[in-house]
């Protein structure tokens, strides 16, 4: 934590940390204990007053059918975008560590999509499956299926959970690798002399030793489907149609900046602190931190 | 002039004590290692000594000015570290020259001193190479280089060798010795090798769990140790040490037989024996019943007990030997080489 | 590979290159809407081969008077806005990171736990969940609209100083004692032991912060009105909600082509420290 020899106590150490400090003082933690504040207020009717009023916000929120149901989407939309990046990244890492030469190669074609940024993901998939244009909607026509994800609920969030899977693949599939490259040779070899086939070392010996890697990812990709998939949404759906979209982030941005309910809203935030505080502690508390690259 | 004084030295980490009022004046010039086992508070001596730990109570001084609330480089000290600690991403040069320049000496003069130093220690032609590209017994050099551009009144070596194999030790250590012979400067070297401080100190403190057990040349040491640690701690292999009680000029040793010792005292005592000291002598008091023997070549290491009893007990004789297991040998001790220790305090009983 | 059948081998290769075809696809579809004119880019269906008015769009998206229906800033000078963005957080955060981590590690002062505690906090408060007191304190230092507000208030950072922190923590305690005994003090020993030993962990830092900050989205969004601070990244919603009326995807698309090409750019072209800061950081 600290060097056994350290310098003399002085005003420098104040003077190094201020900075920092400073941001996180006036723009961290006075706006967080804001939004817990207001999250105890309701304004009249007329905008004119507000009233202290404990828990109310909550327990509307609580009752708000409009709250769970978003609830119960995110929920779902997350674990979907989890499970559809971990698993292709998963397969993708699988074949391309038994590549022996251009192992490489393939890792510098498959993470650059790290670097598209969410919207943009958003964009590129949205015109893909554009209704008249796309070219997507054009052969699922002949499949018989009618793409309008303007229309139906279900096809705009499968858009948006195949937007968002798409950009997290590179991050899963690089963390993946790492840790199928850092299994010993012999293990695998032990296993293959055993008489185990390919598949059969993969599920029985590969899968089950990267476990505190798959984990530490189902932590990261909720992380970020919950929070960090934002502009997918407000520039794809924008949360529609109806609410068939409107996941957690997106609904306390439009209540609070569109709706402007800032006790709801407050309230909303004050939740998904508490979401965030439990995902960043199950992260520090249960992860294995050094998954040994 | 640079003499260096300790006094009345005490050392604490919260409520613990490590150092114990330690006591030493220390010539101008003089080359003074710190020996004890691990633990006994060896760089902690000479760390206070380098300002990088404080000082808990006592004064140290340096050239007769106190120092005790000096920054290390107000010391006019220079130090070598166990795991040499050079900047690994400058250059040898950039390495030696770093302390002058941030004492703003003119550009010429650094390259003038570095030149020099790397001179003397035969370094030249990797001035310009990182610490990564060098050996263990280069880096160490280059180390000594940093101490020795610096100039300084003083130079610490916290146990510098230890990384070395075997072999460039016992060179290095001859290496060290003559440079600072040359350059004349005082230094305190800190080592848990009786052999590399016997043959590097003008004197040895020895430092035992905090307290100084003894401070003197390695003649000293060797022939008049002032307690049962010390007597143990310097010569190989070390010195025997059997219970017996003293009267009339002899030692009763266990088993029964009569050893003459040089002294007038009386009563219960720790007899030390050093097995280089031990004479062949067929009516010997001493009989040794042969456990092992250790064939050194120039001379052979008997190991066996002291015959009728279970008191361990190492000679050393001249030569070859093919003693069966479970033969006996005879010894005799000549009265003024051996030694007496209160066997309660390990102090030596000089009467 | 343990086996050595050419089967195998192949059915790899094939996975692996179908896996990368996959990945590409939607870029590659951007790609050829960026190099057909508009008219070709409102038949269905839309071409699959690129065709030959990539020069002419890129020069029409970057210096033209943007889409129709629209009142948005030249595509260059949002470039610039990104660039200049991206560049503020990241130096901003590596260099406020640094200067805590080095306080933190190499000094003992009162509440020093306490402001390590205080950075931390920060990983728990993303924008997302103070969206509006944050706006509100960003409105009242009258930091909207500008460079400032961009940045500033992301540059706080508890990942790179934990990072730097463990970094700091490697470096032999006697690298410090050794500068001490040459004279140098804390600003020295920062500056010149500590700085260039961390350079590739800086270096590596740098890339992951270049994108996160390059891809900045919702945090422009709400402090930016005027047209000229507008960033690329935030400019492509507005593109989509023009396109239901002006649907000029050629452009739109050579737009997104322009947004994702200098972070996208930077992980190519910095792999091994891109990889390093990945795992260094842990996200
Ligand atoms: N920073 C410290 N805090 C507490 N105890 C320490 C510290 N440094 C050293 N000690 C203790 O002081 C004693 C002497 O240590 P040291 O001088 O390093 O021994 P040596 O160099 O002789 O091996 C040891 O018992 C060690 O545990
Ligand atoms: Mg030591």
């Amino acid at each position: 934590m600290l060097k056994r020899v350290h310098f003399p106590t002085s005003a420098l150490p104040y003077l190094l940390v201020a900075p920092q400090i400073l941001i996180t003082l006036v723009f961290f933690i006075w706006p967080a204990s804001q939004a817990m504040y207001q999250s105890f207020l309701i304004e009249d009717a007329f905008g004119l007053g507000t009233e202290f009023v404990w828990f109310e916000n909550f327990q509307i929120l609580a009752t708000d059918n409009h709250y769970l149901a978003s609830f119960q989407r995110t929920a779902v939309f997350s674990l979907l975008v989890a499970a559809l990046s971990m698993g292709f990244a998963l397969i993708l890492a699988g074949f391309a560590q038994r590549v022996v030469r251009g192992a490489m190669f393939y890792r510098t074609l498959l993470i650059w999509p790290y670097a598209v940024a969410p919207v943009l993901a958003g964009a590129l998939w949205v015109f893909m499956f554009n209704p008249t244009l796309g070219i997507f909607p054009y052969f699922l026509e002949f499949a018989g299926i009618t793409w309008n994800h303007y229309l139906s609920g279900n096809q705009a969030m499968a858009l948006v959970i195949l937007a968002a899977a798409w950009k997290q693949v590179a991050y899963n599939f690089l963390f993946y690798l790492a840790a199928m490259q850092s299994i010993p040779n012999s293990v695998i070899e032990a296993a293959a002399i055993d008489g185990a086939g390919p598949a059969r070392r993969f599920w029985t010996i590969i899968f089950p030793l990267i476990s505190p890697t798959t984990f530490f990812l189902l932590v990261i990709n909720m992380v970020y489907a919950f929070f960090e998939t934002f502009g997918i949404i407000h520039a794809v759906t924008q949360g529609g149609p109806g609410t068939s979209t409107t996941i957690l982030v997106y609904k306390v941005f439009n209540d609070g900046f569109v709706g402007l309910d800032l006790g709801g809203s407050a309230a909303q935030s004050v939740v998904l602190m508490v979401l965030v505080i439990a995902m960043t502690v199950v992260q520090f508390r249960f992860v294995e931190r050094k998954v040994a690259y | 002039m640079a003499d260096i004084q300790l006094k009345d030295l005490v050392k604490s980490y919260g409520p613990t004590e490590v150092l114990h009022h330690i006591e030493g004046d220390i010539k101008d010039g003089e080359f003074i290692v710190i020996v004890g086992p691990s633990g006994c508070g060896k760089s902690t001596l000479l760390r206070m000594v380098a300002g990088l730990e404080t000082v808990t109570s006592g004064e140290i001084a340096i050239g007769g000015r106190r120092v005790n609330e000096l920054e290390p480089s107000a010391r006019d000290i220079a130090m070598v570290f166990q795991n040499y600690a050079l900047y690994p991403h400058m250059s040898v040069r950039q390495n030696m020259a770093y302390g002058l320049k941030i004492r703003k000496l003119p550009k010429d003069e650094i390259n003038r001193r570095v030149e020099e130093a790397a001179e003397i220690l035969e370094i030249k032609q990797y001035l310009d190479r990182k610490p990564r590209q060098l050996s263990g017994g280069q880096r160490q050099r280059v180390a000594m280089g940093r101490a020795i551009v610096r100039d300084p009144q003083v130079f610490l070596f916290d146990e510098p060798l230890s990384n070395l194999d075997a072999k460039l030790r016992v060179q290095m250590r001859l290496e060290i010795r003559k440079l600072q012979q040359r350059l004349g400067v005082t230094s305190i070297y800190v080592t848990h090798d009786q052999v590399e401080a016997m043959t590097l100190g003008d004197r040895l403190m020895v430092l035992n769990g905090g307290y100084v057990e003894q401070f003197g040349t390695p003649i000293e040491l060797y022939d008049r140790p002032a307690s049962m640690f010390v007597a143990g701690f310097i010569g190989s292999p070390a010195m025997n040490f059997l219970p017996t009680e003293i009267s009339a000029g002899h030692a009763t040793l266990p088993g029964g037989g009569l050893l003459p010792v040089a002294s007038s005292y009386s009563g219960a005592a720790t007899l030390g024996l050093r097995p280089e000291h031990l004479n062949e002598d067929e009516n010997g008091p001493i009989a040794i019943e042969i456990d092992m023997l250790e064939q050194l070549g120039a001379n052979t290491l008997i190991h066996g007990r002291l015959h009728g009893t279970g008191h361990s007990i190492t000679a050393s004789v001249p030569g070859h030997a093919n003693d069966g297991i479970g033969s006996i040998r005879r010894f005799s001790a000549a009265a003024e080489l051996t030694h007496l220790f209160d066997t309660g305090s390990g102090k030596r009983l000089d009467i | 590979m343990v086996e050595h059948r050419p089967l195998t081998a192949f059915l790899t290769h094939l996975v692996l290159i179908l896996g990368v075809f996959a990945i590409a696809l939607p870029v590659w579809i951007t790609f050829v809407a960026s190099t057909h004119d508009e008219l070709r880019m409102n038949q269905a269906p839309l071409p699959l081969w690129p065709g030959e008015y990539f020069l002419a769009n890129m020069k029409q998206t970057l210096f033209g008077s943007g889409l129709s229906g629209t009142e948005q800033a030249p595509v260059w000078l949002m470039l610039l806005n990104s660039l200049a963005m991206a560049l503020m957080i990241s130096t901003g955060k590596i260099a406020i990171s640094l200067l805590s981590a080095f306080a933190i590690v190499y000094f003992k002062f009162p509440f020093r736990m306490g402001f390590f505690w205080m950075i931390f906090i920060t990983l728990m408060l993303p924008v997302e969940v103070r969206i509006l007191p944050t706006f509100e304190v960003v409105a009242n230092l009258g930091m909207l609209n500008s460079y400032w507000g961009l940045s500033i208030p992301l540059i706080a950072s508890a990942t790179a100083t934990f990072m730097f922190r463990q970094v700091f923590l490697t470096v032999p305690d006697e690298l410090l004692e050794s500068a001490r005994i040459d004279g140098a003090g804390p600003l020295r020993f920062f500056f010149d032991i500590l700085l260039p030993l961390s350079r590739t962990n800086i270096a590596a830092l740098f890339v992951i912060l270049f994108i996160f900050g390059w891809n900045q989205y919702l945090w422009p969004l709400l402090i930016t009105t005027d047209t000229s601070m507008t960033t690329i990244v935030m400019s492509i919603k507005q593109m989509l909600e023009a396109a239901e009326q002006s649907p000029q995807w050629n452009i739109i698309m050579t737009t997104a082509l322009l947004a994702m090409i200098p972070p996208v750019f930077v992980v190519i072209a910095m792999q091994k420290l891109f990889v390093q800061g990945l795992t260094e950081t842990d996200k």
